[in-house]
């Protein structure tokens, strides 16, 4: 015995939308949950223990002032002694410090050891700073970071042109707290907003970029107007993704920043499969992708689809062939009507 | 021969239709635009493509609301529903008739009438196509149009590409139905006969 059922189409439409709806509640749901379950309080970051760090203790010598937001100044003939603010560009985190590219360095690696006595030397200054290629240059250790070609770069980029000598490698890289990332894929997110941080710092805040000229400061949403679903890019691209010279064979980051008449404004320099952003942002999936052989290509990350870069090659050589097999049926099927008639 | 013509086709089942077809068209070639986009080859402008292609989703999601209502309040929507009762003979039958039958100028097994507007393939491709991959596409393309609302996870995969996914083999199934749609409407009275009943509603029996 067969039980007969009569099919309302408009049942299926209904069901997918509650199932839809059941999807979104129970996803939301579990993230809501999973949010509430962790403590609403951050955990206290554990501190940096300064043992490990045979150049802590000297360190504190310099860290005891700059380490703090205030520090006491003495005038031994007037026998008085007042307290200073330090200039917040002058306070060195101890946290960040030792946890940084540069923790095992003293103070006086990079400044001069004038600077130990105190109150400080007026001529000190005028000491001019040192830059990553006056450490990092010519050295074979560090040959797989292309400092020079990094130098080169930065040497020719709109930021070195325009303010010459008050433009260093410091206005985008601060060397206390400096940690190198993207050297992997796995927290793209972070890494985006690490760096597009940089540019912010000066771009949106009009104190900092006040420092280095006199021109307005352009306004960033109003100036990337064009971009379709500007919020989406900001948080899955990097600024330099556009305002760099690529060199996909040398350094990671590209440090020629363009004017901005030569930015990249055509869609398909990141939306194809030779998507530029294989060479910058993606750059260590696609080594990946090139060593493993795997199914997928392009950008397809777990939280990103670049449409247009993002390619299964299984799936599309499938749907090709679907695709001709259905356009010869056809093709066959009216060949033998004509003939019949 | 018995030749009658048939009103099958009101004027809001024409325009529907109209719009629908333009669309799916539009949407197609913007997708597989999108889709496969290179540096060398443009079918459309990447950014014109982006655009065209959400503007037409969303009217296609206006589009089927109104077929969705349409079918709901008239009697049209009695077209698309069927028992289960002898599907698959029904269904058997209709293929031997597409594959054999109508290359040796037989009748069809199942003859259009004014109760039974579509054969029992037609009704259940048509009901397959428009009620289940056609609301996958308009949900997921919705979804994709707004990708911050879409679940980090579904069912233990990305939300983003189980979407994606979803939307790019409803948008194949659905082109692929498309080709086969036309091809099949110029097996009628005369192979252009079909075309013109979705354009005057007249449907000529043969």
């Amino acid at each position: 015995m067969t039980h007969e059922v009569y099919i309302r189409p408009s049942w299926f439409v209904i069901l997918l939308i509650v199932l839809v709806i059941l999807v979104f509640v129970y996803s939301y749901s579990s993230k809501v949950s999973s949010i509430s379950a962790t403590s609403p309080v951050p955990a206290k970051t554990d501190s940096i223990s300064m043992h490990e760090f045979k150049n802590a203790g000297e360190n504190e010598n310099c860290l005891k002032c700059h380490g703090q937001s205030k520090y006491v100044l003495e005038n031994i003939e007037m026998g008085k002694s007042v307290f200073k603010r330090m200039y917040s560009e002058l306070i060195i985190d101890r946290d960040l410090f030792y946890s940084s590219n540069h923790r095992y360095f003293k103070c006086i690696d990079c400044h001069s050891e004038d600077y130990t006595t105190f109150p400080h030397p007026n001529n000190l200054r005028m000491e001019s700073k040192a830059s990553c290629i006056d450490c990092h240059g010519g050295d074979p250790q560090y040959a797989k970071y292309f400092f020079e070609n990094i130098d080169t770069g930065f040497q020719a980029s709109v930021h070195s042109q325009k303010h010459s000598q008050d433009f260093t490698c410091w206005m985008c890289h601060n060397p206390h707290t400096y940690k190198i990332n993207a050297r992997t894929n796995e927290n793209i997110t972070k890494t985006i907003i690490y760096d597009n941080n940089i540019c912010l710092s000066c771009h949106s805040d009009y104190r900092k970029y006040e420092l280095l000229t006199e021109k307005e400061n352009p306004n960033i949403l109003s100036k990337h107007d064009w971009l379709p679903n500007q919020e989406l890019h900001f948080a899955s691209v990097r600024c330099i993704e556009c305002h760099t010279k690529k060199k996909t064979d040398s350094a990671l980051i590209a440090h020629q920043i363009l004017p901005k008449t030569k930015a990249l404004k055509n869609c398909k320099e990141c939306h194809s499969v030779k998507s530029e952003l294989l060479s910058t942002l993606y750059k260590y999936q696609a080594q990946e992708v090139r060593s493993t052989g795997r199914l997928f290509s392009g950008i397809f990350t777990s939280d990103t689809i670049v449409i247009g870069a993002a390619r299964n090659y299984t799936l599309t050589w499938l749907s090709i062939i679907i695709f001709i097999g259905i356009i010869a049926g056809i093709i066959v099927h009216a060949c033998i009507r004509y003939l019949k008639h | 021969m018995n030749q009658e013509k048939l009103y099958l086709y009101p004027m809001w089942i024409r325009l529907w239709h109209l719009i629908n077809a333009v669309l799916c068209l539009i949407l197609m070639i913007t997708g597989i635009s999108m889709q496969f986009s290179s540096k060398q080859v443009t079918i459309v402008q990447f950014d014109s493509a982006v655009t065209i292609h959400n503007l037409s989703g969303i009217i296609l999601i206006i589009n089927y609301v109104f077929f969705f209502i349409g079918n709901f309040i008239t009697s049209n929507g009695r077209y698309y529903q069927f028992s289960s009762s002898g599907l698959f003979y029904r269904l058997k039958k209709q293929v031997i008739y597409y594959t054999h039958g109508v290359l040796n100028k037989e009748t069809p097994p199942f003859p259009i009438n004014k109760d039974k507007k579509f054969n029992p393939l037609q009704q259940f491709t048509y009901v397959i196509v428009m009620y289940i991959f056609v609301p996958i596409i308009l949900i997921s393309g919705l979804a994709l149009l707004y990708p911050e609302t879409i679940p980090v996870s579904i069912m233990y995969v990305s939300g983003l590409h189980f979407i994606d996914f979803l939307h790019i083999l409803s948008g194949f199934i659905v082109s692929m139905f498309m080709f086969i749609h036309i091809y099949f409407c110029t097996i009628g009275k005369s192979p252009l006969s079909n075309f013109k009943s979705i354009i005057n509603g007249y449907h000529e029996t043969y």
